[in-house]
């Protein structure tokens, strides 16, 4: 007895903390990792070596990374925090990556091969201004000197060890340094700058020792605007600030001289307002006007000329030296679906060292930056390849009129991500083209047999890896049984729709959305949310799903919106809606039409809601549910939360029956002084609910309170909404609240003394799990909030139940106050966090599993039983049996329930999880820098076998069986007869 | 038995009748050997018999009481057995708990068999059946006690409403932090 009660204990505690994780070798079977850098800002070759040819470059996304010139794989990234801007990187010594970074005040080094920092130093300067970073071939006592411009001071750093060999400060209040030049070969520093933007400043600097040689200026009578672009190591070009006259600056031997030439004289018709492009080719550069890219080319005192006026749009890349005194640079040009890449010498505007001609996706808009290098052709003339940046942040390398590679970097930057069904399998419909064949299919069940027995060869052992990663069966373009084959459907920052096979993670189309583009009507379109429009199912199946692309144009609230429609299967812009309203919400309604269109609230900034789509169908429905649709605003800078009904129609000057008034029902007034709001959750529309009871330990039942229009609001006191450790901990409090939004009731409302935000939150089911700081046990805790319907806890009457006499199901209204109860509970959690998610499985029988962002940009899984407020410190006998963990004080962190396993996904922005087919199963996308996906089975996948059953081995067991059966019968027989004729 | 059904089939040519017929006058060719009667077998004297006959219903009788009240041994087994259970769900509390509930069931089944062999029409039968029902009975009783001290029968509010879906909602209401 006491050994079975031993065993049964053992096997219960086994069962309490399931082992989630994965074997080495089902890694890659059903993740995909992939990764980003985002949209360079800048990018320098490294090309001149033997060895790998290589170009580091730095993003928008703050991110320094070296990419294989050959293929564009990464070979090491560094990822730099949010306030860590990148202003300038260059390549030092031929082995060193130099990045200056942080407004200036950080330099860095790093090894060009393995990329491990090499030395930091940190620069400091009176005030803020401009950085610049210069790499020269100066040497001051054995060092090759960097100069470095930034916070008002200019450095002279050595490149071994990053040590400041001297500095000079630039105090002038007024003073904004524009260039700092060092001509090649000379001993002195040229900085020139404005001061009081109408004085024109020339310092010259001994390069040896930071001593001032030289101070000149000149005043002049206007004033000076944007960039200053470099001509020469003598002369500046700028402009003023009307955008009309062109200044040509030489300060050649220290003596400043001037020309002022107007725009309007080298060019016939008004140009209107010019900039100048930031460009650094001798002699030439260029302005842009409204209409056009004008070069313009400095000969001689300051004399100019027109030498190309481009209509198109046109990109200049900076000036690269391809031998002694030679300079040459490249123009790219739009024609069509064609893009002209042109390189030209810059003395020589009428010679071209390379025109080519690439035929380029329509899909990946402009060029918007473009950097060239050289090399040397076998026949020792010189060859190019361009790195062009395009508008939807891709970046493509060309090389002899070819597009070499090509890196989708924008998915660096996912905005909204939502998920679509494939297509369903037809016959007649050939879908997939790698279809096996029999005896393939035979083949590999053969191999994964000789796996199972242990007889498989090394090479054996590899092949059914390779088979088990490159199946077929995952990435088909059609539905599968179980639900895991989707589509993922990613809006990013530069206005691309990208769609993405759940399978193996592939593009299956991409689409620079036209309703996003910059038009006459639209200046700046930014797109800001997805929405399921059309997920057709039962009676609308030979209908293609939609989604809803909801866009504004300018980053102002009372912008006119733009809403576009997009086939999922095709990535087809189907139709598109520049509105005459504003967007401040979208709200999807639990309607939908007869061809399985979601019926969308979208609500202006004046708090009219208008409803889509305009069908007298969609009216129609929404007329007989017209008094039960409410909406509410959050107002996070006022502290005011608001609810309202819709009123009859809009009482605008034109009649439009799809608009409605609001009518304002109640708010509630946080006090300003002493609570902001600083976090909301909602429960997920689509998330289902098995069922209303939670049952408890000697058969008791709660009833959950269930309710799809229930909002969690955190605020902190407004000292505390700033960094942790701002303010002390009696300055600083969380307060929570669960709020009915129909009716605007708290339901609940808890203060965590001493406690500081940021906080995370996730509202699912009946129950709110949030994350804070706590200020006087400086740790990270996590609490629970459970929350229980105690107004229905009196149906106890078996025999009512029995019969179904009861009205636990009956729909139930916001307004018949059901009496709530909540239990909570805290507990210390070692990580901060960046997201946080919860599984979604089809049915919501599944147990569920909170998916932690750490800080580590790794994703958790932690199971929901451990942020149960049931939890006490000795659970009885009965409550352990129903899985009560004992109460510990802080959340456990299981090493094997990392769902990303070894991998990062970098800058994790957030987690998406969405409902398989199969119960089990959660599909889990986690989107930042990079991109992770996995399935993921909160209670292992009890309703399916696994991947690496044998079904090989099942049907010989069985074949073996049957054939035993048959000979041991048949021997029987004959045994039988012999003994009879005995 | 079931092993020579094979070959006694139905597609028999011949057979050979190797019973014995001596018992069955009208096939007796041979005559009985001398000072052999066989009314001596067949005829028994009536007093001798009727003693022997009473004795044997006694017995029977006796002996179908002695049946009847064998569950009770088996209901105080199986009161400890379960008491070792304990009551919690396990494989050992369910297994005893399905044979105190399989046991009575297939005795009550089998109740006339059980009876078979004190069968007689001098032996009043009904009263050792009623109280052999009435043990297994007991004994069925005390099984579905258990499986609900186990908490597997329905006979708690929690039982029907673990699978109760969710009430709908009459009012929707959607918004939040403008965008």
């Amino acid at each position: 007895m006491a050994i079975m009660s031993f065993i049964f204990v053992f096997f219960f505690l086994s069962s309490l903390q399931p082992i989630l994780s994965l074997y080495e070798d089902q890694v890659g079977l059903m993740d995909w990792h992939q990764q980003y850098i985002g949209k360079v800002k800048q990018a320098v070759f490294h090309t001149h070596k033997t060895g790998r040819k290589r170009v580091v470059a730095s993003t928008e996304q703050n991110i320094i990374a070296t990419l294989d010139l050959r293929r564009g794989e990464i070979f090491w990234r560094h990822v730099l925090g949010p306030n860590d801007v990148v202003d300038g990187i260059d390549i030092a010594l031929g082995k060193y990556v130099i990045t200056l970074s942080s407004g200036g005040s950080i330099l860095r080094a790093w090894n060009l091969p393995d990329g491990q920092m090499v030395w930091e130093s940190s620069l400091h300067g009176p005030k803020h201004s401009k950085s610049l970073l210069i790499t020269t071939n100066l040497i001051i006592e054995k060092d090759n000197v960097l100069i470095v411009f930034s916070n008002g001071r200019l450095n002279a750093v050595s490149c071994i060890d990053g040590e400041v060999l001297w500095k000079r400060d630039f105090e002038e209040e007024s003073l904004e340094v524009q260039q700092v030049i060092q001509p090649a070969g000379s001993g002195f520093i040229y900085v020139v700058g404005f001061a009081a933007s109408s004085q024109f400043e020339m310092y010259k600097i001994n390069a040896k020792n930071g001593e001032l040689l030289k101070h000149e200026s000149t005043v002049f009578s206007g004033r000076f605007s944007g960039e200053v672009s470099l001509v020469s190591s003598e002369t500046v070009v700028a402009l003023d600030s009307t955008g009309s006259i062109l200044l040509t600056i030489s300060f050649h031997n220290g003596k400043i001289s001037s020309q002022q030439t107007p725009v309007s004289n080298l060019l016939e018709d008004s140009p209107g307002l010019a900039v100048i492009i930031h460009s650094s080719i001798t002699g030439i550069f260029a302005i842009k006007t409204d209409a056009a890219t004008i070069f313009i080319r400095v000969i001689g005192e300051g004399k100019l000329e027109v030498v190309e006026k481009t209509n198109h749009e046109t990109v200049v890349s900076d000036a690269l030296s391809i031998s002694e005194g030679q300079q040459a640079f490249a123009l790219v040009q739009h024609a069509g679906s064609n893009i002209h890449l042109t390189v030209k010498p810059a003395h020589n505007w009428d010679s071209n060292l390379l025109k080519e001609r690439i035929k380029m996706d329509q899909q990946r808009g402009f060029v918007h930056k473009v950097f060239i290098n050289n090399y040397i052709r076998t026949d020792r003339s010189h060859g190019f390849r361009a790195l062009i940046v395009m508008e939807d942040h891709s970046l493509l390398l060309l090389q002899q009129g070819a597009i070499v590679w090509s890196r989708e970097d924008g998915l660096a930057s996912i905005i909204d991500v939502t998920t679509s069904e494939l297509p369903v399998e037809k016959a007649g419909v050939s879908v997939a083209k790698v279809e096996l064949n029999l005896f393939e299919w035979l083949k590999g069940h053969v191999l994964k047999l000789k796996g199972t027995l242990m007889l498989a060869t090394p090479e054996d052992i590899a092949a059914i890896q390779y088979m088990r990663l490159k199946s077929s069966e995952k990435s088909k373009m059609t539905r599968d049984h179980n639900g895991f084959r989707k589509l993922l459907i990613a809006l990013t920052r530069a206005g691309k729709l990208f769609a993405l096979h759940t399978g193996d993670g592939r593009i299956v189309w991409s689409n620079l959305l036209q309703s996003l583009h910059k038009s006459e009507s639209c200046r700046q379109p930014i797109g800001l949310n997805l929405y399921q429009w059309q997920v057709p199912h039962h009676h609308a199946l030979d209908e293609n799903p939609s989604v809803l692309v909801v866009g504004r144009c300018g980053p102002s609230s009372d912008a006119l919106g733009v809403l576009s429609l997009v086939d999922s299967y095709t990535g087809k812009e189907f139709s598109s809606l520049c509105l005459v309203h504003s967007v401040a919400q979208v709200i999807p309604l639990p309607y939908t039409d007869s061809t399985e269109q979601r019926l969308h609230l979208l609500i202006d900034a004046d708090k009219h809601a208008h409803l889509y789509p305009k069908t007298p169908e969609a009216i129609d429905i929404f007329q007989s549910e017209f008094s039960n649709v409410y909406w509410y605003s959050v107002d996070d800078d006022n502290g005011i939360i608001k609810g309202y009904a819709l009123k009859t129609k809009c009482s605008g000057i034109v009649a439009d029956e799809f608009c409605f008034d609001s009518r304002e029902l109640w708010s509630i007034v946080l006090p300003s002084e002493s609570e902001k709001i600083i976090t909301t959750a909602t429960r997920k529309l689509n998330e289902a609910v098995h069922t209303q009871a939670k049952l408890i330990a000697d058969q008791e039942v709660m009833y959950k309170y269930i309710s799809s229009n229930l909002l969690f609001v955190a605020t902190v006191a407004p000292k505390a909404s700033g960094e942790i450790g701002s303010v002390t901990p009696e300055e600083s409090w969380l307060v929570v609240y669960l709020i009915d939004t129909v009716t605007g009731r708290v339901l609940h409302r808890m203060t965590h003394h001493g406690s500081q935000g940021p906080v995370q939150a996730v509202l699912s089911e009946n129950w709110v799990v949030y994350h804070y700081f706590n200020l006087r046990a400086h740790r990270y805790e996590m609490s629970v909030i459970e929350i229980y319907d105690q107004s229905r806890a009196d149906n106890k009457d078996v025999w009512k139940l029995v019969v179904g006499n009861h009205n636990l199901t009956s729909p139930v209204s916001s307004y018949s106050r059901a009496e709530v109860i909540t239990k909570s509970q805290s507990y210390f959690f070692t990580h901060s966090l960046k997201a946080i998610a919860v599984t979604l499985t089809v049915k919501g029988i599944t147990s569920k599993q909170l998916l932690i962002g750490t800080i580590g940009d790794q994703v958790l899984a932690l199971d929901k039983r451990f942020l149960d407020p049931r939890r006490s410190v000795n659970p009885t006998q009965a409550e352990r049996e129903e899985g009560i963990i004992p109460l510990t004080d802080s959340l456990p962190i299981i090493p094997q329930s990392y769902i990303t396993h070894s991998l990062r996904v970098e800058g994790l922005q957030s987690i998406i999880t969405v409902a398989a087919k199969l119960e089990s199963t959660t599909l889990v996308f986690a989107h930042g820098l990079d991109l992770f996906f996995t399935h993921y089975a909160p209670s292992r996948t009890y309703d399916s076998l696994t991947e690496d059953f044998s079904y090989a081995l099942l049907l010989i067991t069985i074949v073996a069986l049957v054939a035993a059966i048959f000979v041991t019968w048949i021997l029987s027989q004959r045994k039988e007869l012999q003994d009879r004729w005995r | 038995m079931e092993k020579g059904k094979g070959v006694m089939g139905a597609g028999r040519r011949w057979a050979v009748d190797f019973s014995d017929n001596s018992t069955a006058p009208s096939s007796r060719d041979i005559p009985d050997p001398p000072g052999f009667t066989r009314a001596s077998v067949d005829q028994d004297d009536s007093a001798v018999s009727r003693q022997k006959n009473d004795a044997e219903a006694n017995w029977k009788a006796q002996k179908a009481w002695e049946v009847a009240q064998a569950p009770f041994k088996n209901l105080l087994m199986m009161g400890f057995m379960m008491w070792m259970a304990g009551s919690t769900v396990h494989l050992f509390s369910i297994g005893i708990t399905f044979s105190a509930l399989w046991q009575p069931i297939s005795a009550l089944q089998g109740v006339g068999k059980v009876f078979e062999p004190y069968k007689d029409n001098k032996v009043d039968l009904l009263g050792p059946k009623l109280l052999f029902i009435a043990l297994n009975l007991g004994g069925l009783a005390l099984g579905v006690w258990k499986l609900n001290t186990l908490g597997l029968l329905p006979t708690h509010a929690s039982d029907w409403v673990s699978s109760l879906s969710p009430a709908q909602e009459v009012e929707y209401s959607g918004g939040g932090i403008p965008l």
